[in-house]
Parts: structure tokens; C-alpha cells; sequence
């Protein structure tokens, strides 16, 4: 009994661990060490780590609803706090309703008379009864509606959006009444001056710097801003939702695509200074590299970002999984150091992002003497 | 990739990029440009006043240049006036001196002609003097009849006495 009683304090230990840091528990490799541990123990510990490894990979995924936090009450039932989010499915026509249909996956929502099911964050068809038809890698077979649904990285989208507006046309507006920035300016007037000075201008030039201004700031305290509230106990991770950076390095390479002059395709396809058989072998490397170069800022950003909080989760699940003071001290403690470390690279991802991007830009408006 | 694949929805790539571009837009027009607008004109502003500070440097050393020129001319002015004033008095003294020489020299001269006309008028005086007395001598000597030689050279010796010149 006094064992089950020190489990559960360690459980609510637990997931006050995970409100402060917002960052649930990742699963452990390592063996418990203790040979005196009971069988009962063990088992409570394995189920435990599994426990944590659904953690992680429910905090990796995106979700339909917003959950602060869920844990298992008394009588052994989940308890999440937290409020659901709309879905929009388009499946033969519009169906909205509330995430809050689904009950985590527990229930089958209907709505117009289709039947939904949520299974590890994704929306199936079902019959009636809710039943998924697993194939051998229990990944359901059902049919998926397109999902349009406003999840919780959109809707974290919208918030840092309307967020980044209020501060940015504040600070716009203060300019009015005075030439120096005022308030939340004097700290962001550098960061933009950085921008232009530092990232801007030396790469794309004098000439044709000021129309890309715009998308690098932007992109800049977007990437940033959300990156480092991913680290606060909100536990939001939008950064790793390959589809949000798909789209920002997608914008890259159109805005790159579209404003490039004639020299840029020159060097592309025909590509001057070199003999004509290399200049056709050249070509097609030349314009798979234009895709490259953005497909790298997705995957560089988005693999940061996940790796980053899977690490993290893991040492904080360590932490609790350790259960002895030593591991768990040592754990905390590299959790804290990592969390810096996470800081640094939230913002050192942005700096990459944008600063690559002004690179892209100066490449497209460059224009070279003939060689 | 699999995995990359499968996490990769539509539906939130759809909404990401309205959203994004939208706030790129709306920011664009309420943010981003009056702030880099006003930054820019502020940093023209400052450039502007601070060449106007050197040309207002500039302008006071050659101000100064000016006064220091103006003064150097001034000095100049004033030392060739000096000399010119100290030239002109003394050719005004050597002048005055020349012309008082001159001018006791013909006093000298005029002296020495009317004191050469006293002379003479002072010798003719004499003469007439002399012979005057000469012929009273004759006269009285004449007159006592010279009853001797020795009473004549005294009656002469007497009357020689007697005669004193002026």
C-alpha cells in the first residue's frame, strides 16, 4: 500500500514536472539498476515508461484540441484540462463541428451523418460502431476525409499572428509621435536594424534589399517567437509540424522563384564559362539544387526543433523513471543545461532560416559581369 | 520520410499559408514599412545634421581664418601708418631745422652787415672825430702860438689825454 501510495506521489510529481517545464516525459533506454526491486515495481515502472513514450509522441504530434495538461484521476480515468479546437473536414461537402466530439479518440463522433474517429491525431471514416480496420503495422486502413480542421499548431499560428501584429503596428504607430522607439521598440528596433544591417543588405545588396524586408522580418520573429514559446509550459510545438515549415521554406523559394532576373536562370540552365557538354550536365543539377536549397530549410528547422524536444522530453522522463536521487538530480540538472541550450538554438534556427533566405534572394537578384 | 510523409497535413499547410501571408501582408502595411520608413528618415535626419555640423565647423574656421587675415592686415596697416607718421615728422623736423638754419643764417648775415655798417658808420664817425679834434688841437696849439717846443709837446700830450675815443 505505502508502495502504491509513493508510485502516485511520484506520478502527481510527475506531472507537475511536466506543467512547470511543458514538456512531457519521453521514455528512457536505460535498465533500472536497483536488484532489490520487487516484480511489481518492475511492472509498474515498464508501465510507466510507456505512459511516457505516448507522452512524447502525443507532444511530437499535432492535436485537434488544446490540452494544458492530462493526467489519471482516482478511479483511473484521463482527466485532460484543456479546450477543444473546430474541425473542418471536407468529405462530400463542409462538416464543422467540435473536437470535443471525439473525447481524445474515445468516441465516435458524427456529424451530417458520417461517423469520424481520431486515432494518433489523425481523422478516419468509420461505420457506426467506430471500429478502425488495422493492416498489419496497425495503421487503420479507413478511408482519411481531407482535413481542414483548425489544430492546435493553426491555432497557435493564429495566436502568435494576431500577437506579432499588436506588438509590430504598436511599435509602427509610436514612430508617429516620436523619432526614437518607445517601450517593447527599443528592444525590437535592434533586432530589425540586425535584420536590414546584418542579414539583408550584405547578402542581397544595396540595390534590391528593401522588397524582401518584409517576408525576413516576418519570417524572422515568426520562426522565433513561436520557437521560443514552443519551450514555455504551454508545451506548443508548431516548428516541428513539418507541414508549418514546409510552407515557410515553400515561401522562400517562390519569392526567390519569382523575383529572379534573367542572370539567375542564366546560370541555371546555361550556365556561362564552362563548355557546352558541361553546361547541359550542369543544368539539371543546377535546378534540382533550387528545389534542395529550400527542402534543406524545412528539414533543417523542423529536424532541430523535434530533436531538440525529444531529447528533453527523454532526460525530464529520465528524471522521473530514475527514481532514486542521484539520476534524478543528475537528470534535472541536464534538463536545466539543455533547456538553455534549447533557448540558443530557437533563436540560432531563426537566425539560419532568415539569413539563408536573404542568401537565396541575393542569388536571384544578383547580377554578374559577363565571365 | 515515411514518417515525414504521414505527419505532413494538408489541412494545416492550407492554413499556414493563408495565415502566413496575411500577416507578411498585413504587417507589411501596418508594421514593417512606417517602421523601417521612419528608421530610414531618422537615420537621413542624423546623417543631414551631422553635416551640417561639419559645414558649420568648416564655416567658423574659415570664419576664423577670415578674422585672423583681417587682423593680419589690420597690424599691417597700422605698423605702415607708424612709419609713414614717424617719415613724415621727420622730414617735418629736418625741414624745420633746414629752415631755421636757413633762417639763422641769413640772421647771422643781416648781423653781420649792419654790425660791418656800424663798423664803418662807427670808423666814419671817428674819422670825423679825429680830424675834428685834430683840427681843435691844430687850433689851440695855433692859438698859444708855440712859444716852445717842450710847452707844444705838452699842450699835445694834454689834449691827447683828454681825447678819449667814444
Amino acid at each position: 500500500m505505502s508502495h502504491m501510495q509513493r508510485k502516485f506521489s511520484m506520478k502527481k510529481l510527475a506531472f507537475l514536472v511536466f506543467f512547470i517545464s511543458g514538456v512531457v516525459f519521453g521514455q528512457h533506454h536505460e535498465e533500472k539498476t536497483s536488484h532489490t526491486t520487487t516484480h511489481k515495481e518492475q511492472n509498474s515502472t515498464l508501465s510507466l515508461k510507456e505512459e511516457f513514450k505516448k507522452f512524447k509522441e502525443h507532444h511530437i504530434q499535432d492535436s485537434h484540441s488544446f490540452d494544458f495538461v492530462s493526467y489519471k484521476n482516482d478511479e483511473g480515468e484521463k482527466v485532460h484540462i484543456g479546450f477543444p479546437l473546430p474541425v473542418i473536414l471536407w468529405d462530400n461537402g463542409l462538416k464543422i463541428f467540435s473536437s470535443s466530439k471525439f473525447h481524445h479518440g474515445e468516441s465516435v463522433a458524427e456529424a451530417g451523418g458520417n461517423y469520424y474517429k481520431l486515432h494518433h491525431g489523425k481523422i478516419y471514416k468509420t461505420e457506426a460502431n467506430g471500429l478502425l480496420n488495422l493492416d498489419e503495422h496497425h495503421h487503420p486502413t479507413n478511408v482519411k476525409p481531407l482535413d481542414f480542421s483548425i489544430t492546435k499548431s493553426i491555432f497557435f499560428v493564429i495566436a502568435v499572428a494576431l500577437l506579432m501584429f499588436f506588438i509590430f503596428s504598436k511599435i509602427a504607430k509610436s514612430y508617429k509621435t516620436s523619432a526614437l522607439p518607445t517601450g517593447l521598440g527599443r528592444f525590437l528596433e535592434p533586432l530589425i536594424l540586425f535584420i536590414r544591417d546584418d542579414i539583408a543588405i550584405p547578402n542581397i545588396g544595396k540595390k534590391h534589399y528593401k522588397k524582401y524586408m518584409s517576408y525576413l522580418l516576418t519570417i524572422f520573429f515568426f520562426i522565433w517567437i513561436i520557437n521560443l514559446l514552443g519551450l514555455t509550459p504551454l508545451g506548443v510545438n508548431v516548428t516541428n509540424n513539418i507541414a508549418i515549415t514546409f510552407v515557410l521554406a515553400i515561401m522562400t523559394y517562390l519569392f526567390t522563384t519569382f523575383t529572379a532576373n534573367k542572370n539567375y536562370w542564366k546560370h541555371i540552365f546555361w550556365m556561362p564559362g564552362v563548355p557546352i557538354p558541361m553546361k547541359i550536365l550542369l543544368a539539371p543539377i543546377e535546378l534540382l539544387g533550387t528545389i534542395i536549397k529550400p527542402f534543406a530549410l524545412m528539414i533543417r528547422l523542423y529536424a532541430n526543433i523535434t530533436a531538440g524536444h525529444i531529447v528533453l522530453m527523454s532526460i525530464l522522463g529520465m528524471m522521473v523513471i530514475a527514481h532514486n536521487w542521484l539520476g534524478s538530480s543528475l537528470s534535472f540538472v541536464l534538463a536545466f543545461v539543455l533547456s538553455l541550450l534549447e533557448l540558443l538554438v530557437a533563436a540560432l534556427q531563426t537566425y539560419i532560416f532568415t539569413m539563408l533566405s536573404s542568401l537565396y534572394f541575393g542569388m536571384a537578384v544578383e547580377e554578374h559581369d559577363e565571365h | 520520410m515515411d514518417k515525414l510523409l504521414n505527419d505532413f497535413s494538408v489541412g494545416n499547410a492550407f492554413w499556414m499559408t493563408i495565415l502566413f501571408v496575411g500577416l507578411i501582408l498585413l504587417l507589411k502595411k501596418f508594421a514593417w514599412k512606417p517602421i523601417l520608413d521612419s528608421v530610414e528618415e531618422r537615420e537621413e535626419g542624423i546623417k543631414k545634421a551631422l553635416e551640417a555640423a561639419e559645414e558649420a565647423k568648416k564655416e567658423m574656421q574659415n570664419l576664423n581664418a577670415d578674422n585672423e587675415k583681417l587682423l593680419k592686415e589690420a597690424r599691417a596697416e597700422r605698423e605702415a601708418m607708424l612709419k609713414e607718421a614717424r617719415e613724415i615728422k621727420e622730414a617735418i623736423i629736418s625741414e624745420a631745422k633746414d629752415e631755421a638754419q636757413v633762417a639763422a643764417g641769413k640772421m647771422i648775415d643781416s648781423a653781420k652787415a649792419s654790425i660791418e655798417q656800424e663798423k664803418q658808420a662807427a670808423i666814419s664817425g671817428l674819422k670825423k672825430q679825429v680830424a675834428e679834434l685834430s683840427i681843435s688841437i691844430a687850433e689851440s696849439v695855433v692859438k698859444k702860438e708855440l712859444a716852445s717846443n717842450n710847452d707844444q709837446l705838452q699842450l699835445v700830450d694834454q689834449l691827447l689825454e683828454k681825447v678819449t675815443l667814444n
